[in-house]
C-alpha cells in the first residue's frame, strides 16, 4: 500500500474548457436502435460534454408525438435476434419481440424513450429535428416531442457541429 | 491501493483519488473533499450527498444521477446547477463513495 500525504483528487475537468461537443444523428425508428443514441447521449452529459442529437427520417419516429411511445422491434432480417428467420415475419412476433425488449429494459431501469428524452433535455441535451424529414413526413414542429428545439435544415446541422465528434446511429 | 491523509485522517482511496471504504468517511470527511474540488456545499449539496450514503447502505451500490433525481427527489438540471459538468462523479467522490457503474 503507498501513503500519499497529499490529497488524490480526481480531475474533474472543471477548469478545462475543452469545449467538447459529441453530435449523434439518430437515424432509425426501431425501440432497439433509439436507444444506444439516448444512453451514449446521457452518458456524454453526465462527462461534461455537450451533447446535440439530430434526428433523421426514421429517427423521426422517436421525437413524433404519437409515436414515440410506441417504438417497436421485429427480428425480421436481424440474425442477432436469435430467432430462425422463418419465424421472424409470423404474426405477433413484433408485438413479442417489442414486449420482451421492453421488459429487459424496465428491468434494468432503462427509462423508456419519452422519458428518457426528458432526462437528456433536464440535463442540457440539445435536440433537432431534420427539416427534409418533417418535409416527406409533413410534420409541423407542433407535431413534435417538447423537448425538441428546432427544425434545421443539413447545413445548420454542419455549422453547429464544427469541431464536434460525430456519431451516426 | 493507495491511502491518502483527509481532513487529518488516513483514508484508503483507489487509484482515481475515490475513497473505498464505506465507514471511513463522515460529514467533516465529505467538506473537505467537497473543498478539494471547488464545491460549496449548502444544505441542498448535504442533501444530495446524505441521499447518495443512504442508497449505497441499502443498494450497494452508488445510485446514478437519475435515480438521485427519481428517488432521491432532487431535479436533474438542479444537480447539474448544484455539481456542474460531472455531477455523478463529484457527488459520489464528496460521498467518500465509488463512481455509479449504472448506465443511466
Amino acid at each position: 500500500m503507498t501513503a500519499v500525504n497529499e490529497m488524490i483528487v480526481p480531475a474533474f475537468d472543471d477548469d478545462v474548457e475543452t469545449g467538447r461537443k459529441l453530435a449523434i444523428i439518430c437515424s432509425k425508428g426501431s425501440l432497439d436502435m433509439a436507444y444506444p443514441g439516448l444512453i451514449l447521449g446521457n452518458a456524454a452529459l453526465g462527462e461534461g460534454v455537450e451533447l446535440h442529437l439530430f434526428f433523421t427520417f426514421w429517427g423521426f419516429d422517436m421525437i413524433t408525438k404519437g409515436r414515440m411511445e410506441n417504438l417497436k422491434f421485429s427480428p425480421v432480417g436481424n440474425t442477432a435476434a436469435h430467432i430462425p428467420a422463418a419465424l421472424a415475419p409470423f404474426p405477433g412476433m413484433t408485438s413479442m419481440a417489442t414486449h420482451m425488449m421492453q421488459k429487459s429494459m424496465d428491468a434494468l431501469e432503462i427509462p423508456a424513450v419519452p422519458e428518457f428524452l426528458d432526462l437528456i433535455v433536464a440535463s442540457g441535451g440539445h435536440l433537432w429535428a431534420c427539416q427534409l424529414s418533417a418535409d416527406m413526413n409533413k410534420l409541423k414542429k407542433e407535431d413534435l416531442y417538447d423537448g425538441v428545439e428546432a427544425i434545421i435544415n443539413a447545413s445548420d446541422f454542419i455549422e453547429m457541429t464544427n469541431g464536434a465528434q460525430l456519431l451516426f446511429i | 491501493m493507495p491511502t491518502t491523509t483527509i481532513n487529518g485522517r488516513e483514508v484508503a482511496v483507489d487509484d482515481e483519488g475515490f475513497m473505498t471504504e464505506y465507514d471511513q468517511w463522515d460529514d467533516a470527511m465529505g467538506a473537505a473533499l467537497a473543498e478539494a474540488i471547488g464545491v460549496e456545499m449548502t444544505d441542498e449539496h448535504w442533501k444530495a450527498i446524505h441521499f447518495l450514503r443512504d442508497d449505497f447502505k441499502v443498494q450497494g451500490e452508488t445510485p446514478t444521477i437519475r435515480r438521485v433525481s427519481t428517488a432521491g427527489g432532487i431535479d436533474t438540471k438542479q444537480l447539474f446547477v448544484l455539481f456542474p459538468k460531472k455531477p455523478a462523479k463529484k457527488m459520489a467522490y464528496i460521498a467518500g463513495l465509488p463512481k455509479p457503474h449504472g448506465c443511466v
